[in-house]
């Protein structure tokens, strides 16, 4: 019996396989642990996401409505009006709706808040901390929350009535149910 | 043996490329499109360079029309 000559070596050679596959699979977790809030995530907190422009209303036991917008998104603009008359609609019945622009330039973000003036708290995510924790998959982005500050129903986009039936839906499944 | 070698490594560099390569690292994040929406990105912000050029391209190709896409790139909705 001869030892085999070649038997240390692939052993030797898997080495930087396996340190590429490691790699690979790091990336990909790295990935993962940047995904997209899905219904039933916690909502991060916006107290504590340092947004500009005003102060964050209390939103302890409430269900709340928060759209990530920009002033250069243009059904942003288009929902403003909807979400202003939701905001309106539903105020006595413990529903806070909060605008976050993602705006890089806080000109911009003034600029737009002169022009359209929205009537619900419209605030400023200057760092853009907040979207990034939350992953926005496109914009705008509505997250409707429940009372407990979990994620019940994402809305992507804004499309005129339809969304506005919809997220009036959902705020009314949400209030029937118990608190 | 310089063959496997040369395999592995890139067998290992192309799975380092493809995880590199995801949507996650390479997209430019929805909020992070301003520059993208900006006038300057329309391809036909300038009336008269978008009428020489499909001067030319009749001129060419016997052919107009084509570049209805308008807008810059927001990508919203």
């Amino acid at each position: 019996m001869y030892p085999d000559r070649h038997s240390a070596t692939p052993r030797l050679l898997i080495s930087p396989f396996i340190r590429a596959a490691l790699g690979c699979a790091a990336l990909l977790a790295a990935a993962s642990l940047r995904a997209e809030l899905k219904p039933g995530d916690a909502f991060p907190s916006l107290a504590a996401a340092q947004l500009a422009g005003g102060t964050v209303p209390a939103t302890t036991g409430k269900i709340v409505v928060v759209d990530f917008w920009a002033s250069w998104c243009g059904p942003c603009k288009v929902s403003f009006p909807a979400l202003g008359k939701v905001a309106a609609d539903y105020a006595a019945r413990d529903v806070v709706v909060v605008g976050v622009s993602v705006d890089e330039k806080p000109e911009d973000y003034a600029r737009f808040m002169k022009k359209f003036a929205p009537s619900f708290p419209a605030l400023h995510d200057a760092r853009q901390t907040l979207v990034r924790a939350v992953q926005v998959p496109t914009m705008p982005t509505t997250y409707i929350l429940d009372r407990q500050g979990r994620v019940r129903a994402v809305h992507t986009g804004f499309h005129g009535a339809t969304s506005d039936r919809r997220l009036r839906a959902e705020i009314e499944s949400l209030l029937a149910e118990k608190s | 043996m310089k063959k496997i070698i040369l395999l592995l490594v890139l067998t290992a560099a192309g799975l380092l490329a493809g995880g590199c390569a995801g949507p996650q690292f390479v997209r430019v994040q929805p909020w992070e499109r301003g520059t993208l929406t900006d006038y300057t990105m329309r391809p036909d912000r300038a009336p008269l360079h978008t009428a020489l050029a499909e001067h030319i391209y009749f001129s060419r190709e016997s052919a107009t029309g084509g570049r209805g896409v308008g807008g810059s790139g927001c990508g919203c909705n």
